[in-house]
């Protein structure tokens, strides 16, 4: 929590804001103020409608109703020009996206004076350009290397460049997507500890977030949307985790707990397991899952999970290595055989890799076993019983769609993850793979996901559970490793750890710095 | 501006409305030249409607013409249906012709119960053989089928004047480029007697009842759509992509080459180098005029031949040039691909600077 800045004026209003797509009301008479040096976190699930709002206030979207009032240079509110993100620029109103808008291929600086130059200047203007922000640097406590291309820097320093180029504008107003999602603790705080000093400086900072300990950490004010609209708007010193979680789903949340386990024999065994090359290599891969448990794998984003995930969901041949399932050799197993010996894999992209969005929720469920004789005979389709399996599916793991008939894309990511879980749990595999389960699900289908995962556990079966989470890690595992840059961490006991020793091991340190 | 809103899921009515559509507005924009060219509207069309449908000859030729676009659609049709894009059906009719001479000819004798069989085996087997290279390419290396598929249909094509001109050249031929004729016990029947049409539209009709079954009542359709619609998914739950491809692969050069059978072994008789006036080609636009339907692509396939059929007797009737068939052909692809549009987002039109949005 941080200290709240009482009495200073207003320097931005979103007034009563309205936008709906076709049926769909994204926000409903929404109204925000944010007043000077004042750290606002935007809280609320995957479809409340943050991400529009902010996309309203920066000229990405109209409103149907309603206004966005602005402070210039400290005079009284006015109102911007609806649907100019260049007026909101004008204005003073920064945004860093989720996904960074740089051009990869030019140097941090470039980037920073990108559409800050007329077209008609015969000399860019480096010099004072470099000064001013050699200054703003130096202030905040952004350090970056101005000369190096985007593509040779770390996803913070990108990040880093983009609040720069914002503060470069002279931006009073600033605006962060989710911008804790591709960091490691370490550089989260290390961000917050620099929106805490701009904000000292006057900067107003919106930030949105899901993540409750951070906005409780580094907010002074807390507004809440769910379903599109603002549900509480409180100083943080009000706020608690609980408090914040129900508000934002709307209901009480139950805790998934994980009792203690038995772990038996190792199960699914990598050894000196290589695959791939460049970024997402992997590099003598060990790895032993025993049955019973849930081996935790953390990392931050783009360090070799997902090349991990392809290995062992038989979509890549490892270059040297071996692995087994019992005394089962699986070194050039195919996806196919995967699942034939009872390893189930939960892809992380589950739009692109998980189902069949033309294909009906039926035809989904029966994709990975449409050659066991349940589902044909002679070659030939047995629609009826395929459709009934779906029905008893669709009800034991509560999948909303309309029909068993209905195509799959136009289920919400929820439910299509559901799908995924139920085809493949259903078999009660012994090995389940989950990489990135419960990314980009709300709060109800991520314990749904939880459950499923523990459910399986405690009836012997060995999990993988891939994530960037660290929450949900510590929660569900009973042993962590931490893989970076395509090396994996031996896997330590969840209660040895704590998060700032996987923190250090995410970002590169060995255990021993860490301890 | 104009925004693109995407649809929910498309109705049957609406699947049939859409090609329908596109064809009235194929025939409408084709009005303008034949307007310059000095037609009357009412009267050409009238022609072209009395010379595919106005007697019983009329209406024989125009299904003896939709014969090999029926095969060759299907072909478009299953391949596409799997994103495989064969555009070598040209190719592969030639391919099939060729082969139900090398056997219908003489080479082998015996009784039509036999001889038949194993013209319509060999031809089929041709076609799927040509195919299978592309495909393996495409599965083995990445090559793009597209240019690879195109590309052969000129190269069976010389390979076929090569031997019309040569090894199996007709000696009796007075020297002409074709070649012996298809025995009698070899020949597709006729249906009708003075008729030209022949049992391969009865081929054809089976072939797409066939297809239709295929895709959607069996493990291989269901693996077919699978592939076409989200590959990689496929793969990741298990389905044999590659044998998947190469079936589809076999199966789409059998067709193509099963219309080349009919052309030589029911109507010709013998090969030329200029058996097929671009059934390959138009076999694509049938497929994507019937939405990739195997039913769809019967109707398709009977439109597109009563164009040609009755173009050639407006021409004959008032002097302009026959072309206009491959005009409205033409248009009527175009209106179909951009109808496809339609059927996918709903387009509004709307001040500027909203242009961005779009459901979250």
């Amino acid at each position: 929590m941080v200290h709240s800045p009482s009495d200073a004026p207003l320097v931005l209003k979103l007034d009563g804001i309205t936008k709906r797509f076709g049926a769909l009301t994204a926000n409903g008479d929404v109204t925000l103020e944010l007043k000077q040096g004042e750290i606002l976190a935007l809280l609320g699930e995957n479809g409340a409608g943050k991400t529009t709002l902010m996309n309203i206030l920066f000229g990405h979207y109209v409103a149907d109703e309603g206004n966005v009032l602005v402070a210039r240079d400290g005079q009284r509110l006015a109102e911007l020009e609806p649907g100019s993100p260049h007026a909101a620029l004008e204005a003073g109103i920064g945004m860093v996206h989720q996904h960074f808008t740089l051009a990869e291929n030019l140097s941090a600086l470039d980037n920073i004076l990108l559409g800050t130059e007329a077209l008609s200047a015969l000399k860019s203007a480096r010099a004072p350009a470099q000064k001013k922000l050699a200054e703003l640097m130096a202030r905040s406590g952004l350090a970056v290397n101005l000369d190096m291309r985007v593509s040779q820097l770390s996803v913070g320093e990108k990040q880093r460049i983009e609040i720069l180029k914002a503060l470069y504008r002279d931006a009073r107003v600033l605006v962060l997507d989710e911008p804790t999602a591709v960091l490691t603790p370490q550089e989260s705080e290390t961000l917050f500890a620099t929106l805490k000093k701009l904000s000292a400086e006057g900067l107003g900072i919106i930030f949105i977030s899901h993540k409750l300990a951070e906005v409780i950490a580094s907010s002074h004010r807390i507004a809440v949307l769910r379903g599109g609209r603002k549900v509480a708007d409180l100083p943080t010193e009000a706020c608690d985790q609980r408090q914040l979680a129900e508000l934002m789903v709307g209901h009480e949340i139950t805790e998934t707990v994980r009792e203690p386990g038995h772990a038996g024999e190792p199960l699914f065994v990598m050894t000196g397991v290589s695959a791939g090359h460049g970024r997402e290599a992997l590099h003598d891969i060990y790895m032993d899952l025993k049955s019973g448990e849930i081996l935790g794998i953390a990392g931050v984003s783009g360090n070799g999970q997902t090349m991990l995930a392809r290995v062992i969901s038989g979509l890549e041949t490892p270059a040297q290595g071996t692995m087994t399932l019992g005394n089962r050799n699986l070194d050039h197993a195919s996806a196919r055989m995967m699942i034939d010996i009872g390893l189930a894999r939960i892809p992380e992209d589950r739009h692109h890799d998980g189902i069949v969005g033309a294909m009906s929720v039926s035809e989904n469920l029966a994709i990975e076993a449409i050659r066991k004789p349940e589902n044909q005979q002679y070659g030939l389709l047995r629609f009826s019983a395929m459709r009934e399996r779906a029905r008893k599916l669709i009800k034991a793991y509560d999948i909303r769609c309309q029909s068993e008939d209905s195509p799959a894309r136009l289920l919400s990511g929820g439910n299509i993850q559901k799908i995924v879980l139920a085809r493949t749990l259903e078999t009660e595999p012994k090995v389940v793979l989950a990489a990135q389960p419960s990314r980009g699900l709300d709060v109800g289908a991520t314990s749904d996901v939880h459950k499923r995962l523990l459910a399986a556990r405690g009836r012997g079966a060995g999990v993988i559970l891939i994530s960037e989470d660290l929450d949900e890690l510590m929660r569900l595992s009973d042993r962590i490793a931490v893989i970076h840059r395509g090396h994996l961490s031996a896997a330590e006991p969840t209660e040895t750890l704590d998060r700032g020793t996987l923190g250090l091991r995410m970002a590169g340190h060995s255990g021993k710095d860490a301890a | 501006m104009i925004r693109f809103e995407p649809r929910g899921p498309v109705g049957v009515s609406r699947m049939i409305a859409v090609p329908v559509v596109a064809a009235v507005v194929a025939l409408i924009l084709a009005a303008v030249p034949m307007m310059f060219a000095g037609l009357s509207i009412f009267e050409a069309y009238g022609l072209m409607v009395t010379g595919a449908f106005g007697s019983l000859f009329a209406f024989t030729e125009m299904l003896t013409r939709a014969t090999p676009l029926i095969l060759t659609g299907l072909a478009a049709a299953v391949a596409f249906r799997a994103k495989l894009w064969n555009i070598g059906a040209e190719g592969q009719l030639y391919a099939g012709a060729l082969a139900a001479v090398a056997i219908g000819t003489g080479v082998v004798s015996g009784p039509s119960y036999i001889l038949i069989p194993a013209v319509v085996l060999a031809g089929a087997l041709a076609g799927g053989l040509v195919m299978l290279g592309p495909t393996l390419l495409k599965t083995r290396l990445g090559v793009d089928e597209v240019v690879t598929t195109l590309l052969l249909n000129f190269v069976i094509l010389l390979f076929v004047q090569m031997m019309l001109e040569g090894p199996m050249q007709d000696p009796m031929g007075m020297g002409w480029p074709q070649s012996e004729p298809v025995l009698d016990e070899a020949a597709l029947p006729k249906l009708m007697a003075r008729m030209r049409i022949h049992w391969g539209l009865i081929l054809a009709l089976v072939a797409a009842l066939g297809v239709y079954f295929l895709l959607k009542r069996t493990v291989w359709g269901f693996e077919i759509r699978a592939v076409g619609e989200n590959a990689a998914a496929a793969r990741h739950a298990g389905i044999p992509v590659t044998a998947t491809f190469i079936r589809v692969g076999l199966l789409s050069g059998a067709l193509a080459g099963l219309a080349g059978v009919g052309e030589v072994a029911g109507l010709k008789g013998y090969l030329t180098a200029d058996l097929s006036p671009g059934f390959g080609y138009s076999g694509i636009v049938v497929a994507m005029l019937a939405g990739l339907s195997p039913i769809g692509v019967v109707f398709a396939a009977l439109f597109i031949a009563s164009i040609f059929v009755g173009a050639d007797s407006m021409s004959r009737a008032t002097g302009v040039s026959n072309y206009l068939a491959d005009l409205i052909v033409a248009m009527a692809l175009l209106s179909v691909l951009v109808s496809g549009l339609f059927l996918r987002f709903k387009i509004r039109f709307v001040g500027a600077n909203t242009t961005r949005e779009a459901a979250e």
